[in-house]
């Protein structure tokens, strides 16, 4: 190969940082959701038709309406559904077996996915009263 | 409408492509299609493809499977992050424009070397859902108990899905769960993966790929004997969220099926891609079949389900048995998200 000596130069060097320059929100209802969920509160949002749906979205997933009126609902509940999980999954956040029922909060129209920490599949059951644990 | 039809397909499902890179996984699948009706990449006039860069590991991981298809000279392309039913869909509605007479469908999934039930549990809400880790057998579970407690469907009808699935699927090459000896009662027996769904009531999960290609007009009846005519192909979508749909039903199912014209006439087969027994049932009865359709031939979905390809892989079989003279008219059926979420009909004829 011919060419210049370039043994003696510095290399060019550029320094990449891979970031995301943004800051995510979770905006105006999965916040009042979250934010409430710091508060040891449950809330959902009022469709038009009235119900009231949890967790809440910022639109009607049936009719697209945008959704605004959040409500507070009991963090008592039934189970609507349920299936065991054993062993819990790589992810879960729940190091040893457990349910995950869809719940269905008093002063709520639809279900909430959640875990149920009983300490087997044969204390749960459609129907079956839970609370929500709060972490202290 | 301008007529189209699939008239050549390739398919190929195995439990693991452990060696086999995505590009080499194709390459011999395309030329197959291709090569069945004469066809070379410059005869295609559009190609589109569906696959998964969660499963490839990488962004525009699509970009690098052209390699398989010949991408030099530059060819008209698109590729849709869905199962290769929906770049299908895509493609039909290319042709309807009218300018080209030609097109590629193809899609693939090598989901073996993570963990599927887990990865799809990224589907779901990400704020108030994922980060409860629900798998996807989990999720199938709690709507497959919802409709076992409605009453909807008992246990033994789900164990006799399973078995049909099983029977079927014998001399499938691309059936990994086929058996001549599967009973109720054997089915009945195995322990539970997600309570109420045993093994054989959740799909038979497989890396694989499927190709499809379309013509229309006088170009398809040039190039097949008996082209599979497609009369009517529609998809839709249901709410995303679980507790805000009844989980027994699929109505976007429903709909697509109405749209695509199913209900017009008597359906030989049906080829469903149902990735549980429980949402096998949940689809015939939003389909509309009738006790004189026969339900996947093939052994469907259940005998093996390759992520982004099982839809398409429906298609092609429900293609095949046209083409063959083994059935008049088709249903083949692709499904998307979690609990039936998204779903695409499409009914083919012979003539």
């Amino acid at each position: 190969m011919t060419g210049h000596d370039v043994s003696d130069t510095v290399p060019l060097r550029a320094d990449l940082v891979i970031e995301y320059p943004f800051i995510r929100t979770t905006g105006p209802v999965v916040g009042a959701f979250l934010t409430g969920l710091r508060e040891a509160v449950l809330v959902g949002i009022r469709r038009v038709d009235g119900t009231v749906m949890v967790p809440p979205v910022e639109y009607d997933p049936v009719t697209s309406e945008s959704l605004t009126e959040v409500v507070e609902v009991s963090s008592t509940g039934t189970i609507v559904s349920w299936t065991w999980v054993d062993p819990p999954r790589p992810g879960s956040p729940w190091d040893t077996p457990h349910g995950l029922a869809l719940v269905l909060l008093d002063g709520a129209d639809t279900p909430l996915l959640h875990g149920v920490l009983v300490d087997s599949a044969d204390e749960l059951a459609t129907g079956l009263r839970v609370e929500a644990v709060w972490r202290d | 409408m301008r007529e189209v039809a699939v008239v050549s397909s390739a398919i190929h499902q195995v439990e693991a492509l452990t060696f086999t890179t995505d590009v080499q996984l194709m390459v011999p699948l395309i030329n197959e299609a291709r090569s069945a009706v004469g066809l070379t990449q410059a005869d295609i006039g559009f190609t589109c493809s569906g696959s998964s860069d969660f499963l490839a590991g990488q962004g525009f991981s699509f970009v690098q499977t052209l390699d398989a298809v010949g991408a030099f000279p530059p060819i008209s392309e698109s590729h849709v992050e869905m199962d290769g039913a929906f770049a299908l869909y895509e493609a039909w509605v290319k042709l309807q424009i009218g300018e080209i007479d030609t097109a590629l469908v193809y899609s693939y999934g090598k989901s073996s070397p993570g963990s599927r039930r887990d990865v799809l549990a990224v589907q779901m809400d990400p704020y108030t859902v994922a980060p409860l880790w629900p798998d996807a057998h989990a999720v199938a579970a709690i709507q497959a108990r919802l409709l076992l407690e409605s009453g909807a469907v008992s246990a033994e009808r789900l164990a006799e899905i399973a078995v049909r699935s099983q029977h079927h699927a014998v001399g499938n090459p691309n059936a990994l769960r086929a058996s001549t000896d599967a009973t109720v009662v054997s089915v009945l027996s195995e322990a539970m993966v997600s309570d109420p769904l045993r093994p054989s009531d959740i799909a038979a999960e497989s890396d694989g790929g499927c190709v499809v290609v379309l013509a229309a007009g006088d170009r398809a009846r040039s190039l097949c004997e008996r082209p599979a005519w497609i009369r009517g192909i529609d998809h839709r979508i249901d709410a995303h969220a679980l507790g805000v749909r009844d989980l027994t039903r699929a109505p976007s199912a429903a709909l697509a099926a109405l749209k695509a014209g199913a209900p017009d006439d008597h359906l030989d087969i049906a080829e469903m891609h149902s990735p549980t027994t429980s949402q096998e049932h949940i689809l015939a009865t939003e389909l509309g079949l009738g006790p004189d359709t026969v339900v996947n031939p093939s052994g469907g979905a259940l005998a093996a389900d390759t992520l982004m390809a099982a839809g398409l892989v429906r298609i092609a079989e429900a293609a095949r048995r046209i083409s063959n003279g083994e059935a008049d008219r088709a249903l083949a059926h692709a499904t998307s998200g979690p609990c039936l979420q998204q779903n695409l009909v499409c009914v083919m004829e012979g003539q």
